[in-house]
């Protein structure tokens, strides 16, 4: 692409790609995000090309970034018609072309069913997965191949770094940012015009900027999804900031385990430099930025600030105490301004749109939208985007479609390894920052993990503090010994071991813990402890008191049985079991010894009957 | 300089300094285990933690790393303070039972080991201190031994726990260390530390043997002092 | 097996591709890596003297971060996620079967250097969970009897090429 030498230059180039592009030609885009991928879309996408040819058409496939709606995938829709088609696979292909593409007729069999109704879904919005949502920062996703800055300049892109640079005062941006009252959506919902605000103010050169992609929290991947599939939509934000902070130099720190995010990023600051959008002189005025990318080595720390800046200048990910903030001294103690990718990304909205606009979507202290992923033991799996403020029961029930296998909801965890559990009884709770940090959890990047009553509270709060212990950078003695401790007794009462007086030290180490660490990491490590304890204290009791473990998961605490009336004698659990614990005869009702018996699961995945009790 | 309340006593103190030095200023005892005086500091023990007040809010610091500030209002003794002492207390007593000085500073104030802790057999007495690391950089300055893995797995060492072609025997580390953790023995014209021998260079003048020839060549290198000048042991110079 | 030489060669040819920058060495380290599939003593002692840096700051990164290992890994590296969804999913039950069906446990590698077994704190692919992911692959919704097949088309496929 040709260096485009002002923003005037930017809308001519803008009217010039929409001219070529015509809303009712024939399009069919394939979702290419991860889940999709799992799903094996890019055989299906390779089908598509191969078939479309073969039948003598001329139809753009274009791979995009993520729908959202993984459960389904992988997901096409075929514009402009802009039939929805889920779960495609490579045999559906054929199909697909010849009708569909080919003349519009539409394949009942590939359309969305409501569970309830039976009733099928024509086109994307009016699946209820989709119906609630606000997508204003992930929408796009689906319609860009993210590998093409065309696609993302004919959608509006980077009109919003034009009309920064044509109408906005550095002052001005970060005046505009603070009215919309953006936070960051990384974790701590720090308001992002504060931040941009100090490091403008503060003395030091370079000033530099970073986007955090090190997605650490178990269980979130929409800045995957959101650096997968819109690159760009991350640097344009990036590079406003920059240009408000008056920075010259940003990075973008993302996880090793994102190879595809990685491409994606590198292949869209090269096309973004080659377009005159990033490096010297951008658009033609005298502010320069340039982006670098790095990528981590596998820290959960490193989400941490100080721990990301040492990541960056290539040493161990160790906090380092704040008494200074990063707006002044932060990577090479030069002043630093560290926001996450989703918030990056919702900065064009806002200078586009306007910040009253942007204002005026959200809650009283938490504006803007919401990219949430919704895990776990939920029906529709996948990522939406909602106002802030929307409850948890709109979330998990309608869009998220409940439970799976008619089971109960017991819990929904939030805020990563750093948030809690919530119980049914706060469904109704508005999700924003503050209404999450009241109930003792954390909005986090934005994890749901959905959990049904087959889920033990007490595992999942050792299931916390193990992770923790093991992405602990343990430099300080609270976290590296505290969070130990405290999973060691965890364990012992999920081996039924507990003690009496157990649950009181928790709560104790609790308090030291979260008052001596260093870093936030070690500062907030107790919240899974203290949630469940708060909430589900029963689960905790049953486990030391009466050596139960209600949920039936903890292996020390449960036995396994053979509902003999339930039990055909197919002998196939006997045939998968390691240990040999099963006998009888075919055609028998079997029995499990439980001297032998590991509880590793293995007969009641391969139980066709549902026979096997656990207790 | 700049006033602050401290336990309800008005303190000046030098501004750019620490609060730990304040505190001590003003006759207050403040426990501390990795504030060494020859290294920088890193906030990793936690012990010197103090609750300061600004406006209306209150929080936990570690006054060995926290700049004094006109008009702060620091409690050294709250019982935010004490719990968070009293954890790192038990951990280290779980971590390193063995050691003589936690034993001695748990005494002093008045803290018991907590019993429901496995007591650690493997940790020997170091309490992750960082000082003898931060000596072999700062002031030794050869970087021989570091801080590897992470989490309850850390532990300090040579690269590969082998023998350092780095190190130069000259037992900083050691002398730093607050709970004798690093073992170093010296026999005849031999220093044993990190598991690894070291030649000692016989003064020149009453043929004592006073320090490694590693370190003196070191030294010697860094300096441009003649080896043979260095030869002569402090107490014949 | 490599020999040394070849590692060092190869490795400062890495390094002099960073252009010898100190805060480079994440990144060296990841090429390393990538080029030997663990970190070779020797092209870390190669590293370090190359970009000037004492050879505990090398060691620390390298033990610091997960996303390296100073132990040679097999052919096929199986990463179990162990993120909250997967968790929640029976993810432990899967890392059993793992460890049954392969003998080793996370962070070993198996006899014949065919298999090694590792855990991953999630992997970002939620919605497939429980994920595990071999070589760049990603294999959804896994159940123990899905680990035999998997393992049983690998070592097919080894068997035939």
């Amino acid at each position: 692409m040709k260096k485009i030498s002002n923003p005037q230059a930017l809308r001519q180039l803008q009217e010039t790609l929409k001219k070529d592009f015509d809303p009712n030609k024939k399009l069919v885009t394939i979702c290419a995000g991860t889940g999709c991928r799992g799903y094996g879309c890019i055989k299906v996408k390779e089908e598509l090309e191969t078939e479309i040819k073969k039948q003598g058409l001329d139809v753009e496939v274009r791979a995009t970034g993520c729908f959202g709606f993984c459960e389904k995938g992988p997901l096409v829709v075929i514009h402009p018609e802009k039939i929805f088609y889920q779960q495609v696979k490579e045999k559906d292909v054929a199909d697909i072309v010849s009708k569909t593409v080919a003349s519009g007729e539409v394949l009942e069999k590939l359309l969305y069913r409501d569970p309830d109704t039976q009733q099928t879904v024509l086109k994307e919005e009016e699946v209820p997965f989709y119906k609630k949502q606000l997508r204003l920062v992930f929408g796009q996703n689906g319609m860009i191949d993210p590998t093409r800055i065309e696609d993302y300049l004919i959608i509006g892109g980077y009109s919003a770094l034009a009309k920064t640079l044509s109408e906005f005062t550095p002052e001005g941006v970060i005046s505009e940012v603070k009215k919309a009252g953006l936070r960051g959506r990384g974790g701590g919902g720090f308001a992002a015009g504060v931040k941009w605000e100090g490091s403008r103010r503060a003395h030091g050169e370079p000033k530099y900027v970073i986007a955090n992609g090190d997605e650490g929290d178990p269980g979130a991947y929409m800045d995957r999804s959101l650096m997968e599939g819109n690159p760009h939509s991350i640097l344009e934000g990036m590079i406003i900031g920059a240009y408000a902070i008056g920075a010259s130099e940003g990075y973008i720190y993302v996880r090793n385990e994102y190879p595809l995010a990685v491409l994606h990023l590198t292949m869209a600051i090269a096309a973004a430099k080659e377009a005159g959008l990033l490096g010297k002189n951008i658009l033609g005025t005298d502010f320069s930025f340039d982006i670098h990318i790095n990528k981590g080595g596998g820290a959960f720390v490193c989400g941490e600030s100080s721990a990301l800046f040492a990541s960056i200048e290539g040493r161990a990910g160790e906090p380092r105490a704040k008494y200074i903030h990063a707006v002044e001294k932060g990577l090479w103690d030069k002043p630093t301004v560290l926001n996450n990718v989703e918030t990056w990304a919702n900065v064009p909205l806002i200078i586009t749109r306007g910040a009253d606009w942007y204002a005026s979507i959200g809650t009283e202290g938490s504006k803007g939208t919401k990219i949430f992923s919704l895990v776990g033991k939920i029906n529709n799996t996948g990522l939406i985007e909602v106002p802030m403020g929307m409850t948890l029961r709109e979330i998990i029930y309608d869009m998220g479609g409940g439970i799976p296998n008619g089971r109960k909801f017991k819990a929904v965890q939030t805020g990563g390894p750093s948030g809690g559990c919530i119980p049914e009884s706060l469904l109704d709770l508005p999700v924003d920052f503050d209404k999450l940090y009241e109930v003792g959890s954390m909005m986090g990047s934005g994890g749901m993990i959905v959990m049904d009553d087959k889920s033990c509270m007490v595992d999942v709060a050792k299931y916390f503090l193990a992770f923790l212990q093991e992405e602990s950078c343990g430099k300080c003695v609270p976290c590296r010994e505290g969070v130990r401790r405290m999973r060691e007794i965890l364990e012992d009462i999920c081996a039924g071991k507990g003690k009496e007086g157990d649950v009181e030290l928790l709560e104790h180490l609790s308090t030291g813990v979260a008052d001596g660490s260093l870093c936030a990491l070690g500062g907030s490590a107790p919240n899974p402890v203290l949630s469940t304890i708060k909430y589900f204290r029963q689960e905790y009791d049953a486990h030391i008191r009466e050596h139960r473990c209600p949920a039936g998961v903890c292996k020390a605490l449960i036995t396994y049985s053979i509902d003999p009336e339930k039990c055909t004698g197919c002998t196939l659990c006997s045939r998968v079991c390691p240990v040999q614990a099963i006998t009888g005869e075919k055609k028998q009702a079997h029995t499990i010894n439980n001297d032998l018996c590991t509880r590793c699961g293995a007969c009641i995945e391969s139980c066709k009957f549902d026979a096997i009790l656990v207790k | 300089m700049v006033n602050m309340i401290i336990d309800g006593k008005n303190v000046a103190a030098t501004e750019g300094t620490m609060l730990l030095e304040a505190i001590r200023g003003a006759g207050i005892s403040v426990p501390t285990l990795c504030a060494h005086e020859s290294v920088s500091r890193s906030g990793a023990c936690r012990l010197c933690v103090v609750e300061i007040k600004k406006g209306n809010r209150t929080r936990i610091v570690t006054s060995c790393l926290y700049g004094v500030e006109e008009g702060l209002v620091v409690n050294t003794k709250s019982d935010r303070v004490q719990n968070v002492r009293r954890l790192v207390m038990e951990l280290l007593l779980a971590r390193c039972p063995e050691s003589g000085l936690l034993q001695k500073m748990a005494q002093e104030m008045g803290i018991a080991p907590q019993l429901r802790f496995a007591l650690d057999t493997d940790k020997g007495t170091c309490i992750l201190c960082r000082s003898c690391v931060r000596v072999c950089e700062e002031v030794v300055g050869v970087s021989a031994i570091g801080l590897f893995a992470r989490g309850s797995h850390k532990t300090v060492g040579t690269p590969f726990m082998e023998q350092s072609e780095a190190c130069i025997g000259c037992g900083a580390c050691a002398y730093v260390c607050p709970t004798d953790h690093i073992v170093m023995t010296s026999t005849g014209d031999k220093r044993k530390i990190w598991g690894r021998t070291f030649k000692m260079q016989a003064c020149s003048k009453c043929g004592k043997f006073f320090a490694p020839v590693d370190q003196l060549k070191f030294i010697s290198k860094k300096t441009g002092t003649s080896f043979e000048e260095l030869s002569v042991c402090t107490e014949c110079r | 097996m490599k020999k040394t030489g070849n590692y060092s060669a190869k490795t400062r040819e890495i390094v002099k591709k960073h252009g010898g920058e100190k805060s480079a060495l994440i990144a060296v380290l990841q090429d390393i890596q990538e080029a030997f599939n663990y970190l070779p003593k020797q092209a870390l002692k190669t590293a370090a003297s190359a970009m000037n840096l004492p050879l505990s700051r090398v060691y620390e990164v390298a033990t610091f971060y997960t996303a390296f290992s100073l132990k040679p890994r097999g052919e096929h590296v199986v990463k179990i996620c162990m993120g909250t969804a997967c968790h929640v999913r029976g993810a432990s039950s899967i890392q059993d079967k793992f460890e049954r069906t392969l003998g080793i446990k996370p962070g070993e590698t198996s006899a014949d250097g065919k298999f090694s077994l590792e855990t991953v704190n999630c992997v970002g692919a939620c919605a497939l969970g429980p994920v595990v992911v071999i070589n760049t692959e990603y294999h959804g919704q896994v159940t123990m009897a899905k680990v035999d097949k998997i393992v049983g088309k690998i070592n097919k496929e080894g068997a035939q090429s």
